[in-house]
């Protein structure tokens, strides 16, 4: 399903991967220098004492040279991107939605429900700088929105992520088999699916398990569906749903052994994640596992520095929810959904990518960039 | 695909209000417009590299045979590492805005090293 890249849209991107690259290791890192050799003293100079929180360290950055041209640069390199991906996908629009229906073909794993509202924090935001976010269909039957972002994967992670971008699921499905390794799961419940490149994983690596994919966006949906059709996956519904209020007749409670995201909290709300977290206590059986894969959490451990870099995407990158996602006490909110703190774990999953196969731009394990890297936070929790 | 122009989608505006981080919005503009007349040398430069590899295989060189032209293993080593080294040179000036960071204090301008030879 992935769009067909021309010679001059590969050199395109191996630019930008390249861009990316070079401002996550050689420009990035020059934040904490600056912040150390100038905005802090000159901020305990002014205020007679230290920062108090993130925030205060983001307002004071604002005014530094430096922290300005990077992030300059790091905007400006997210609009390229879109633009390169865009103009790929979109001269080819018409061949992609046609390849999409002729795989999808009516099947009865893909569900779609045109009526679904919505919610407001994915209608009001086109997340990371993407024009028309997820959802925004440019003609009738439409995945242009997934292909563009299928190929901006790749190269907003430089390649971390693996040709196939499902480093992610795999690093999952590696993670629960080796820690859990009598868990047996029949269905999995993957929330915020987008285009099921971290479905696609857990789906081959439990191949007798069925692996129900939820998202709102259409497009995304209908992408995913053909992607998985493609690669020969055939245990996966795709489901057009509000994670927040999943019909009971569809999805009744106690139908799941383990319901996942990865990299999805960020993208919803404060009031959201609570009715999400009561969903899948709902959804999940007796013995059940929910797994979520997302950034660390800010706690008084990580410096100031640290967090206001990790929070930049919030404020320039179009995340609204990452800065205030990333300081919730998600054990909080999985006691109050029902869970018990005794049976909740936390812990670091790594993308499993072939070296081999890696685009030589892609970072080392030792690049991180704020988000993007291939090493994240999972915390989760046991039903009962 | 009939009644979209294309070239504006692509590059549409995504919504929310914009970020402007330099001094001067107008001169951060400037930046994104050399910003991407870099990337488009980027592309040219791989084109030609296409036209030098088709060359020396004794291939045809026409824009089909450059359009068509994938790299093996080692020719997509060579253009990434020339990549990285051209993103390099066109930020040098902020690497360099970074190392004079790091030796705050330490250097001195060329007026006072003049007058401390002189003597």
């Amino acid at each position: 399903m992935f769009p067909e890249p021309s010679h001059d849209e590969i050199a395109r991107y191996n630019f930008l991967a390249n861009l990316n690259r070079h401002l996550a290791t050689y420009l990035s890192p020059g934040n904490r220098v600056v912040y150390e050799a100038r905005v802090r003293p000159a901020f305990r100079a002014v205020a007679g004492r230290d920062f108090r929180d993130r925030h205060e360290v983001r307002r004071a950055m604002l005014d530094d040279p430096f922290f300005q041209e990077w992030s300059a640069l790091r905007r400006n390199a997210m609009e390229m991107r879109q633009q390169a991906g865009r103009s790929m996908v979109l001269r080819q629009i018409d061949a992609l939605n046609a390849r999409a229906q002729a795989l999808n073909d009516n099947a009865g794993t893909l569900r779609l429900d045109p009526s679904l509202e919505l919610p407001s924090y994915l209608a009001k935001v086109d997340h990371h700088c993407m024009p028309g976010s997820y959802h925004t269909e440019l003609v009738p039957d439409d995945v242009s929105a997934a292909a563009n972002y299928d190929s901006g994967l790749f190269v907003t992670t430089g390649g971390a992520l693996g040709p196939m971008s499902d480093g992610g699921g795999r690093a999952v499905a590696d993670f629960v088999r080796t820690t859990f390794p009598e868990f047996s799961p029949r269905r999995i419940l993957d929330l915020g699916c987008g285009l099921g490149h971290n479905a696609v994983p857990l789906a081959q690596a439990f191949p007798d398990a069925v692996v129900v994919a939820v998202d709102t966006a259409a497009p995304m949906l209908r992408y995913g569906h053909a992607r998985a059709k493609a690669l020969g996956v055939e245990n996966i519904v795709f489901v057009q749903a509000n994670a927040e209020r999943l019909d009971p007749a569809e999805f009744p409670d106690a139908s799941f052994d383990w319901v996942q995201t990865t990299m999805f909290w960020h993208e919803t709300s404060g009031t959201a994640m609570r009715r999400i977290f009561e969903e899948i206590h709902r959804l999940l059986a007796p013995g059940g596992l929910t797994l979520h894969v997302e950034q660390p959490q800010y706690d008084e451990r990580m410096p100031l520095v640290e967090q206001m870099l990790r929070d930049w995407d919030a404020y320039y990158n179009n995340e609204p929810f990452w800065s205030a996602m990333h300081g919730i006490d998600v054990r909080g909110l999985m006691e109050d959904a029902g869970f018990r703190p005794d049976r909740m774990f936390d812990g670091y999953v790594r993308a499993k990518v072939d070296d081999e196969a890696r685009n030589p731009a892609s970072p080392t394990g030792a690049t991180e960039d704020h988000g993007r890297a291939a090493a994240w936070y999972a915390f989760g929790a046991w039903k009962n | 695909m009939d009644g979209i122009d294309i070239r504006r989608a692509a590059g549409a505006k995504a919504k929310g209000k914009r970020p402007w981080f330099l001094a001067d919005a107008q001169t951060e503009r400037v930046m994104a417009v050399a910003m991407a007349v870099a990337q488009e040398l980027a592309v040219t430069r791989e084109r030609l590299d296409t036209v030098e590899r088709l060359l020396a295989d004794g291939q045809p060189v026409t824009a089909a045979t450059i359009d068509a032209y994938r790299p093996d293993a080692a020719a997509m080593a060579e253009r990434q590492r020339w990549h990285a080294d051209f993103v390099a040179r066109i930020l040098r000036v902020f690497q360099q805005e970074l190392e004079e960071v790091e030796q705050q204090g330490r250097e001195l301008d060329t007026e006072a090293l003049a007058s401390q030879f002189a003597e």
